[in-house]
């Protein structure tokens, strides 16, 4: 049994009426890769502000090892930072950098010197040591960012969407990366990000978080095979969320037809909330299915379809590898771990129909909702 | 083609106002009254070495004031809330808005033998100062009339400096004084290198002060410079020269001062 390494208890944050954190509990355990995952403005970066002294919250505590840190400021706190924008320091070369936490620990020429070569090397940036920092590209200038951070062997790292400015390709590669460092050196790390695919391939334990709450927490496996609210359903991967009447345990009834199911231990016709994922319905020839609907669009994603599929009004994602034709009347079958049940909660409704689904709108409404 | 419509204005300008009165000041620095070339004008400058060197520590001594003056209010008012910074800000440039004569007139009221401050303190029955007339009081008008141009470009590089820096600094250890001496001071060196040009080179070639408050005793270039144009020593090949000697000075201090800011970019490419 691993101990808390970190624990926020009660924290509490408004910006004048605006609530930010709402009473959050989180203990983080030593060694874990815990990932805080939510949609901008969820409170999450308030969370990791917190954690590393550069914003206090209104109520509540922060533990560290057991002991509270709340009025340390950050420059005495055992944690460091990977900043969103990297922040280097632009009049330093990459080999003052990384010595920079050291320099202030007043430690020996050669103690340092030592520590950024061995920084130096696992980051792969030896031939870089005295470039200026604004000759690095994006990918480096990364690297020498996390390399400044654990030369100076932080018990806790703290990333603040650190891959968010790098192209997919070079964030696949940090992604990997990363995660090998947070193994190879046993640090806990905290890392906030809005991409749930990064989350869900990189961390031990995902923390989902909306409006400045946890709505889950759990390992990537539970989180996505059994979110508990249709938000972290719809948040996580592509849902397709239905009303649905609890009947008896094991039997669910939703889109008109009664379901074998594993959930148990609800009410008698509790109403609920039926997930289905996309890749997990399948597809048969019309006569064979116990739903029945008509393809209305077909994307191409590569290596797979996503089609959408009214059945009897309400329009479902569906993830294939056979190619369907749109106006093709097709039957699907679902099998009981294909069903997940969930209580009604106060997202009820609002997520996991895909009636007015397409990729632009998909876009615009998250842009809309980065205003916001 | 475009580009040289747009362009030809400038250059027009350029070469009326700035290239030929350079050309000319050539002209007149390398030939006697016959207009045969002669380096004698050049040679009689240094006449006035003493000079030379007497305005240019009058400059240097005041740019430091402005400096070590200039800073703190620049930091300070960098960190106070954007409002409070705007109405510091207009404040602190007002007296750019008023003329410059009109100041020095000021103070010349204010610091003369029988001004303001010597008729408050012999109120109090503390003897009379003399304030005017004296390398103090040419010094004190250039940093009153110059230290704007300091505060200024310092504050503009304080407020463009990335908050995530200095938490990052924060982050990996550093308390207030080690940020302020490891990482903003640095990198507010661009600033502190162009506000020691808009200072310096004013100080070392304006009259006004020497003038007014030096009171014809501290002479400066300028007033040499002056002197031979328009003055009782008319002799404008040897003004030109003057001119040019102090063209050159300020060049080769602007050199030394901008390596300051270079090293960094020549450290890269050495590395690179």
């Amino acid at each position: 049994m691993k101990s808390n390494i970190l624990s926020l208890q009660n924290i509490s944050l408004s910006f004048g009426s605006h609530v930010v954190i709402d009473n959050l509990n989180l203990d983080i355990k030593d060694s874990e890769f815990v990932t805080l995952l939510g949609p901008s403005g969820c409170g999450k970066t308030s969370v990791l502000r917190i954690i590393g002294g550069f914003l206090s919250p209104d109520s509540g505590k922060v533990l560290f090892q057991g002991k509270n840190i709340n009025n340390i400021p950050p420059h005495k706190r055992p944690l460091n930072t990977i900043f969103q924008n990297y922040a280097l320091f632009h009049h330093l070369n990459v080999y003052e950098n990384i010595a920079f936490g050291m320099k202030i620990q007043k430690k020996s020429q050669r103690e340092i010197s030592e520590q950024v070569n061995k920084m130096l090397k696992m980051m792969n940036l030896q031939d870089f040591a005295k470039r200026n920092i604004s000759s690095l590209s994006g990918g480096q200038q990364q690297r020498v960012a996390i390399a400044r951070a654990l030369a100076v062997n932080p018990k806790l790292l703290l990333l603040d969407e650190p891959l968010g400015a790098l192209d997919l390709k070079l964030r696949k590669d940090m992604q990997v990366e990363l995660k090998n460092i947070q193994q190879k050196t046993g640090i806990t790390f905290v890392f906030v990000t809005h991409d749930q695919e990064e989350a869900l391939s990189m961390s031990n334990i995902v923390v989902v978080m909306n409006h400045g709450k946890i709505q889950q927490m759990g390992s990537p496996i539970s989180i996505y095979n059994e979110p508990q609210n249709a938000f972290v359903a719809d948040f996580i991967g592509e849902s397709n969320i239905l009303d649905g009447t609890m009947v008896d345990d094991y039997l669910v009834e939703f889109a008109g037809k009664k379901f074998k199911c594993l959930d148990f231990g609800f009410k008698r016709n509790e109403k609920i909330d039926v997930v289905i994922r996309p890749e997990d319905v399948k597809i048969v020839d019309n006569e064979f299915g116990e739903l029945s609907g008509i393809v209305t669009s077909v994307t191409f994603k590569g290596d797979y379809y996503e089609i959408i599929v009214d059945i009897s009004g309400f329009k479902w994602m569906i993830q294939t590898i056979k190619f369907e034709k749109v106006g093709d009347t097709i039957g699907i079958v679902l099998y009981k771990d294909d069903i997940h049940i969930m209580k009604k909660s106060e997202y009820s409704d609002k997520y996991g129909d895909y009636t007015s689904f397409s990729d632009e709108m998909y876009d615009m409404n998250s842009k809309f909702e980065d205003c916001k | 083609m475009k580009k040289r419509i747009v362009l030809s204005p400038y250059l027009m300008w350029s070469v009326f106002f700035i290239i030929s009165p350079l050309s000319l000041i050539f002209l007149f620095a390398f030939t006697n009254v016959d207009g045969n070339f002669t380096v004698s004008n050049l040679k009689n400058v240094f006449i006035y070495s003493d000079v030379f060197l007497a305005s240019v520590w009058l400059g240097i001594i005041s740019t430091a004031i402005c400096l070590f003056a200039g800073y703190p209010l620049a930091y300070c008012v960098s960190r106070t809330k954007p409002r409070i910074q705007k109405i510091l800000i207009t404040l602190i440039a007002m007296p750019m808005w008023m003329n410059l004569l009109l100041k020095t007139y000021a103070w010349v009221t204010i610091l003369e033998d029988n001004g303001l401050i010597n008729k408050l303190i012999s109120f109090f029955g503390i003897e009379r100062l003399t304030m005017m007339n004296t390398p103090g009081a040419v010094i004190f008008g250039m940093v009153y009339s110059f230290v704007t141009y300091m505060i200024l470009p310092i504050y503009s590089v304080l407020i463009k400096t990335d908050k995530n820096i200095i938490e990052a600094a924060q982050d990996l250890g550093a308390n207030q004084r080690e940020i302020f001496f490891k990482i903003t001071l640095p990198l507010s060196v661009p600033g502190i290198i162009s506000g020691i040009s808009m200072v310096f080179i004013p100080s070392v070639s304006t009259f006004v002060f020497s003038r007014m408050l030096g009171g014809g005793t501290n002479l400066l270039i300028a007033d040499i410079i002056d002197m031979q144009f328009l003055g009782s020593a008319y002799n404008p090949r040897l003004g030109s020269a003057i001119s040019l000697v102090l063209m050159a000075l300020v060049f080769i201090f602007m050199g030394i001062i901008n390596s300051f800011d270079e090293n960094k970019a020549e450290k890269t490419m050495i590395a690179l």
